[in-house]
C-alpha cells in the first residue's frame, strides 16, 4: 500500500493537485523547502509564504500557511510591510528568476541593502516558464527561447553577485541536482537573521529544455546544468570568459548585520 | 530640526496647521500604525511628518523605493493587522493602481491619499477623479472622500480609516494641491470624542473559518497573519476557502459580493452637504476645494435675488445618486463645477438626463475657480 508522504501535512489540501509539469524543478524545490522546514520544526502558524506570479510563485498556494500570491514582482514590498508590522512572523518568498530580477529587480536589491529579515528562495530556470518560455535576465548567451529565436544576445545576471554587492547577509546557490546541499542551505537561510537568498538552478523541461536544449527530457535538463556546474573554488581557477557559461555552486556569504526595522526609529 | 510634541497620538487642541500635516494627525488619531511613502511633491510633508510622528507613537515608517513598494508594503502590513496608509501625488498614484487592484481582490483595508497635481507641476487640479474610480484593473467599487479644507483633511482621513475597516476595502482621500499646501485653523478633539472603527475578526476557530465567506453584510471577517487561520490571499479568482479556483459562477458571485458590499451600503457610506438647496432653481454641484469659491458665489447670487443653491459631495465615489437625482428633479439647471476638462459632469448628466439642464463649469488652468467666475456662470444660466 502507498504511504502518504509525511511532508504532505504541510500542504494545503484544497489547492492540490499542483500544476507543475512532469519533471519540473519547482516541485523539487517545494520538497526541498518542506524538508528544510520540517527539519527545523518551522511553525506554519507563524509562517507567511509569499509568491508573485510565475511557476515558482505558485509554491505558497500549495503550502498550509498564511500566504500571499498573484502580483508579479512585488513579493518583497509585501514582505517589508509584514515584517515591519509584526517581526515575530517568519516570511519566506518563493520567486522565479523573472519575478526576482526582471520585474522585481529594484525591490530585490533594496531589500538586500536594508537587510530585511526574510528568506528568499529563487528558482532560476533561466526563462519565463509560465508564459511560454521567453528570454529572461538570467538566460545564458546564445540560447534559443521563444523571444530569442536566433539566440540570446543579452548578458545574463548573476543573482548571487547582485545581492552580495547590494548587502545581503546570507547568499547561496545550488541546483536541483544537489538536493542535499540545497536543503541544508535552505535550513540555514531559514535560521538566518537578515536577508537570506538561496538560488536553485533548475531544469524546465517543457518551456526551456525543448527550445534551448533541444530536449524535453527532465533528466537531460538536470544533466545539462550539472555539466556546467562548478564549485566556488573551481570557478576561481577558470578564465573569466568561461565562468560566464557556468553555474557556480556553493555558500557565498554568511554574516551578520543589523536587520531593517523601519526607515525612522525614534530617538530622544 | 524642529520636533513635534512626542509620544502623544492625538494632539488635542487648536492648531494652525498645514493640510498635509492635518492628514498625518488624522491618520494617527484614527489608529494608523504603518505608513509607507516615496518622495513626491506636493505630498512630501505627509511623509516627513510621518517619519517624525509614527515612531513616536510606536508605529512603523518606511520610505519605500517606489510607489509600488509603498502600496504593497501597506497591503502586507494591513493583512498582518496594521492600520496602514500611503500618500502620493497624481503621477505616483498611477503606479499604485496595481496594488489597488490587489487590495480589491484580497479585500485589504487601507487608506491611500492622493494629493492631485497638474502633469508633474504642483498646480491645482481635480484631474485624477476618474483614475481613482476606474484606474485599477478588474471590476471593483471604490470609496473616495473629497475634503475641502485643512479641518476636513483631518476629519476625513479618520473617516477613511473607519470606512476601510468597516467595509474591508481600500479608501482614497482625494486631496488637492490647494488644501494640502494651505495653512488653516485645525481643531483636534479629545481622544474620547473621536469615533474609531476596527475590522471585524472571526468568531470561529480556524478549522471552521471560510476566509472569503461573508454574512448578509457582504463583509468577511479578517484575522491577522499569525493568528493561526492560514489564509491564502491571492489576486486570482478564488472561492470562499480562498484557494485559487476557477468557476464562472463562483467568480461572478464573488465579485457581486465584493462590489455589493459597497453598493448595498451606499446610503450609509455616502455623505453630502446642502447649502440653500430647498428652494434653489440653479444648483452648483461641487466636490473638494471647489466648495470654497462655490459657497461664496451662491451667497452673492442670493444677494442679487437669484435662487442659487449648492450640493457638495463629500463622497464622490460611490456616486451620491439619490442626492443628485433629488436636485435634478427640483432645479431648473445644475452647474457641474470641477477643476479639470469636465469628468464628473458625465455622472451628473447621466443622473439628470431629461430632468434638468446640466452646464459644465470647468477650469483646467492649474487654478481653482474664483467666486466671480462661478457667480458669472450662475448669471449665465439666468440670462
Amino acid at each position: 500500500m502507498l504511504k502518504v508522504n509525511p511532508l504532505r501535512r504541510y500542504l494545503r489540501e484544497g489547492s492540490l493537485p499542483h500544476f507543475f509539469c512532469p519533471g519540473c524543478g519547482v516541485a523539487q524545490v517545494m520538497n526541498f523547502f518542506l524538508s528544510a522546514a520540517d527539519g527545523i520544526k518551522l511553525d506554519f502558524d507563524k509562517l507567511v509564504a509569499i509568491g508573485g506570479v510565475g511557476c515558482t510563485a505558485r509554491i505558497p498556494v500549495y503550502l498550509n500557511a498564511e500566504a500571499l500570491h498573484g502580483i508579479h514582482g512585488r513579493t518583497l514590498p509585501w514582505a517589508t510591510g509584514i515584517k515591519l508590522h509584526n517581526p515575530e512572523l517568519k516570511v519566506v518568498i518563493f520567486a522565479g528568476d523573472g519575478d526576482a530580477v526582471a520585474i522585481g529587480g529594484n525591490h530585490f536589491i533594496q531589500a538586500a541593502r536594508r537587510n530585511l529579515d526574510v528568506t528568499m528562495i529563487v528558482v532560476n530556470n533561466l526563462n519565463f516558464a509560465m508564459t511560454g518560455g521567453q528570454v529572461a535576465p538570467t538566460t545564458l548567451l546564445g540560447l534559443t527561447t521563444t523571444t530569442t529565436p536566433y539566440g540570446n544576445r543579452e548578458q545574463p545576471f548573476d543573482l548571487c553577485q547582485l545581492v552580495i554587492s547590494a548587502g545581503a547577509t546570507f547568499v547561496s546557490r545550488w541546483s536541483t541536482r544537489k538536493s542535499y546541499q540545497a536543503i541544508k542551505a535552505i535550513k540555514r537561510a531559514l535560521q538566518h537573521k537578515g536577508f537570506a537568498m538561496v538560488e536553485i538552478v533548475s531544469q524546465c523541461p517543457i518551456n526551456f529544455g525543448r527550445r534551448a536544449l533541444g530536449t524535453g527530457d527532465p533528466s537531460e535538463g538536470i544533466q545539462w546544468i550539472e555539466e556546467r556546474s562548478v564549485t566556488i573554488k573551481e570557478a576561481r581557477e577558470l578564465p573569466e570568459q568561461e565562468r560566464l557559461d557556468r553555474f557556480i555552486l556553493g555558500n557565498f556569504v554568511e554574516k551578520h548585520k543589523p536587520i531593517f526595522e523601519g526607515s525612522s526609529i525614534y530617538t530622544v | 530640526m524642529r520636533r513635534v510634541v512626542a509620544n502623544k497620538r492625538v494632539l488635542t487642541g487648536t492648531h494652525f496647521m498645514l493640510g498635509n500635516h492635518a492628514v498625518v494627525e488624522g491618520a494617527l488619531a484614527a489608529g494608523c500604525n504603518f505608513f509607507a511613502g516615496y518622495p513626491i511633491t506636493p505630498a512630501n510633508e505627509i511623509s516627513e511628518r510621518m517619519a517624525e510622528r509614527m515612531p513616536q507613537v510606536g508605529g512603523k515608517f518606511l520610505q519605500s523605493e517606489d510607489e509600488l513598494c509603498s502600496i504593497f508594503s501597506v497591503t502586507g502590513a494591513a493583512l498582518a493587522g496594521a492600520k496602514a496608509m500611503t500618500a502620493t501625488a497624481s503621477a505616483g498614484f498611477n503606479y499604485m493602481l496595481e496594488g489597488i487592484g490587489y487590495a480589491v481582490s484580497a479585500e485589504v483595508p487601507c487608506v491611500i491619499v492622493d494629493v492631485q497635481r497638474c502633469r508633474g507641476e504642483n498646480y491645482a487640479t481635480q484631474a485624477d477623479i476618474m483614475q481613482m474610480r476606474w484606474g485599477a484593473s478588474g471590476d471593483h467599487e471604490i470609496i473616495v472622500l473629497a475634503p475641502s479644507s485643512v479641518q476636513e483633511l483631518f476629519d476625513y482621513t479618520i473617516k477613511a480609516f473607519n470606512l476601510a475597516e468597516m467595509y474591508r476595502t481600500h479608501v482614497i482621500v482625494m486631496s488637492e494641491t490647494t488644501i494640502a499646501l494651505m495653512r488653516e485653523k485645525l481643531v483636534i478633539p479629545h481622544l474620547d470624542e473621536i469615533e474609531i472603527v476596527n475590522r471585524k475578526k472571526p468568531d470561529v476557530p480556524p478549522e471552521e473559518f471560510l476566509p472569503f465567506k461573508a454574512g448578509l453584510d457582504g463583509i468577511p471577517p479578517l484575522p491577522d497573519f499569525g493568528e493561526g487561520y492560514r489564509i491564502l490571499h491571492s489576486l486570482n479568482p478564488h472561492d470562499e476557502r480562498g484557494g485559487i479556483h476557477w468557476d464562472p459562477d463562483v467568480f461572478e458571485s464573488m465579485y457581486e459580493r465584493i462590489v455589493g458590499k459597497i453598493t448595498h451600503h451606499r446610503d450609509k457610506i455616502v455623505q453630502t452637504e446642502d447649502f440653500l438647496l430647498e428652494d434653489a432653481e440653479i444648483v452648483l454641484i461641487v466636490y473638494g476645494s471647489e466648495l470654497r469659491p462655490a459657497l461664496d458665489a451662491v451667497r452673492r447670487a442670493r444677494a442679487s435675488g437669484i435662487k442659487a443653491g449648492l450640493l457638495r459631495l463629500i463622497t464622490v465615489w460611490p456616486v451620491p445618486e439619490k442626492e443628485i437625482l433629488a436636485v435634478a428633479k427640483r432645479a431648473s439647471a445644475i452647474l457641474a463645477v470641477e477643476m479639470n476638462i469636465g469628468k464628473y459632469a458625465g455622472e451628473i448628466e447621466r443622473i439628470a438626463a431629461g430632468l434638468c439642464q446640466v452646464v459644465r463649469v470647468t477650469k483646467n488652468q492649474g487654478l481653482i475657480h474664483t467666486s466671480s467666475e462661478l457667480y458669472a456662470a450662475i448669471e449665465g444660466v439666468v440670462s
